[in-house]
């Protein structure tokens, strides 16, 4: 059972009158906080931490562990990502004063292509404004010729230390507990005790395992695939421009593949079933792949790549009295906007811990309602890529949404229904539970089925083939 | 624009908002400068100037009204759109979200009332 208490702050301390209801654990002045991870969602934690502590006027001492350089390319540097700031994502940071400099994004998306075997078709934002972000986490790839570009989460690292962060370039290699606080032990030799210990490890580092004899349940997670090609500035601007291309192929095990246009790389990634050299392989030999690459491209040319695993279904536990654990190793949006769902828990984390108290009942009232409300979405994101697979798997059903796209974008006046679903779908722009409700709007269910009626029908196919180039 | 700009460009002298019509978002301005003018009985009275990191616009998203004011580019301006939907989704979600927001209404107010009392001495 937990006892509350109310606590009054000492105003000479903290500069301000605060009754809070608490469990008896609060950040005060002068508290410790460890870190565990620079990635987004150990740096945006810091950062917003650090902020709204200045705006209640108490002292934190925060000290962020990290033991990657992310000035440096190749693994050295790199969280293995994809490196999408999706489109909410770069408005709310907007919002929150963060804006993502040209130095840092390689290329601002203005569209997306989506690929099908029965032909291409361009969607455009819809403010016809770059509000997506192609970034690399790290500093580039393995052997980049130049680096132009800084890295993303070097970026949010700097932003952080600029809050007053303290950066610990070291290993974790064993977490324990002093009495009832978390004790951080590094390989350089470095022993802290903190107030209150936040884990942004992610699901693809070893420190994760530490917490293996904890009560922390990890999330599930599935292998990926990303892959970067040199194509060069000019190459990349030739044939992939400003669009995110998006591939809906009917090749068995594959989900969803894109190729990410960048500074002078172009970024695979894949999604699928037990993803390996084989499935690999096939996408990259498919006619359709080969369209948007230029005719001297080999695909065995690879400057990086990397088999990452992703949270596909979230911790069941994330937290505790005094820790708590954020982004990819807590809860994570299903498939797309990682770095957005790091964002979403890390900032529940932070005012939890400044205005609400670092017990496990806290986060439990507090933090965890955020990471459930990402999880929902997350299973209504399930049954959407459920419905996309079928898609996948059948010709005329490809054949309607690639013909009601083309007459959305055509009309430039009415709804498009279709175009917007796809959009959100596939920049991650908005929660699953929206792209599904405007999916079962009568007039989307209207309009499917008069596509799926016309895309069976070869008399009428006929008729739209002569008036759409691209359509087979 | 250059390849990792985001938002979308405007020319000098173009009008961003136009005073008295509907408006469902807001703009940050990621480069450059803009001028806020109101137009009174046809004359145009230019009330402020805002730079890098200052947005405007965000009355429409709190209040069912016209703009109150037109917005123009000085020089060339680079600005982000934010949607009114995509705003008070996350502000439902976080209200410590509209933290600077506030702040830099009640920082305008302050700038006003300043103003406000020079002209009444």
């Amino acid at each position: 059972m937990q006892i509350h208490k109310t606590r009054k702050f000492d105003s000479k301390k903290h500069g301000l009158h605060i009754k809070l209801k608490t469990s008896g654990l609060n950040l005060e002045n002068n508290s410790r906080v460890g870190v565990i991870g620079s990635g987004p969602a150990g740096s945006f934690f810091s950062y917003f931490l650090l902020d709204l502590a200045k705006r209640v006027g108490i002292n934190i001492q925060l000290d962020i562990f990290e033991s990657r350089d992310f000035s440096a390319p190749a693994p050295a540097g790199c969280n293995m990502c994809g490196g999408i700031i999706s489109e909410s994502l770069v408005q709310t940071l907007a919002t929150e004063g963060i804006n993502l400099p040209p130095s840092v994004v390689q290329r601002g998306i203005e569209s997306y292509t989506l690929h099908m075997d029965v032909g291409r078709v361009v969607i455009d934002t819809p403010l016809h404004e770059k509000r997506i972000g192609a970034v690399y986490r790290g500093a580039g790839p393995r052997g980049i010729k130049e680096k132009k570009w800084g890295s993303f989460d070097g970026y949010l690292q700097d932003l952080a230390m600029e809050k007053g962060a303290h950066l610990i370039q070291a290993r974790i290699k064993d977490i324990g507990w002093d009495d009832k606080w978390p004790q951080i032990k590094t390989s350089t030799g470095l022993e802290k005790e903190y107030d209150l210990l936040v884990v942004a490890a992610g699901v693809n580092s070893p420190t994760i395992k530490l917490f293996q004899n904890t009560d922390y349940i990890p999330p599930d997670t599935t292998k990926t695939f990303i892959c970067e090609y040199y194509l060069g500035e000019e190459g990349v601007e030739n044939c992939l421009g400003s669009s995110m291309h998006a591939f809906l192929l009917k090749i068995p095990r594959l989900e969803f593949a894109a190729f990410i246009p960048k500074g002078d790389y172009a970024t695979v990634c894949m999604l699928g079933k037990k993803i390996n050299k084989e499935l690999v392989q096939s996408f990259l030999e498919n006619p359709e792949v080969k369209s948007c690459v230029p005719p001297d491209w080999n695909m065995n040319h690879k400057a990086c790549q990397c088999y990452p695993q992703i949270n596909i279904k979230g911790s069941k536990k994330a937290f505790s009295d005094r820790i708590v654990f954020i982004g990819d190793c807590g809860v994570s949006r299903l498939y797309k906007d990682g770095i957005g769902g790091a964002y979403c828990t890390a900032k529940a984390a932070a005012t939890t811990a400044i205005f609400e108290g670092i017990s496990a009942h806290d986060f439990k009232k507090h933090f965890w309602p955020a990471c459930k409300r990402i999880e929902k979405d997350n299973r209504i994101g399930k049954i959407i890529f459920f419905a996309v697979g079928l898609v996948q798997k059948v010709r005329f059903a490809r054949r309607a949404v690639f013909r009601m796209v083309i007459m959305e974008q055509k009309n430039k006046s009415g709804r498009k229904r279709m175009s917007m679903s796809l959009w959100d779908l596939l920049t991650g722009s908005a929660p699953y539970q929206e792209v599904f409700w405007r999916m079962f709007h009568p007039f989307f269910f209207i309009r499917f089925f008069w596509n799926i009626a016309v895309a069976v029908f070869p008399f009428k196919r006929k008729r739209f083939q002569k008036r759409t180039y691209g359509y087979r | 624009m250059g390849t990792g700009e985001l938002g979308r460009v405007y020319q000098e002298g173009e009008v961003i908002i136009r005073q008295g019509k509907t408006g469902d978002c807001m703009y940050e301005i990621q480069d450059g400068k803009v001028e806020v003018i109101q137009e009174i009985s046809g004359k145009e009275v230019r009330l402020a100037v805002l730079g890098k990191g200052d947005f405007f616009g965000e009355m429409a998203i709190f209040e069912h009204d016209v703009r109150s004011a037109t917005v123009r580019a000085l020089g060339e301006v680079r600005a982000l759109t934010i949607d009114k939907r995509t705003f008070l989704r996350r502000i439902t979600e976080d209200p410590s979200l509209a933290f600077r927001i506030v702040e830099r209404m009640s920082h305008r107010i302050r700038e006003m009332n300043r103003e406000l009392a020079r002209l009444k001495t």
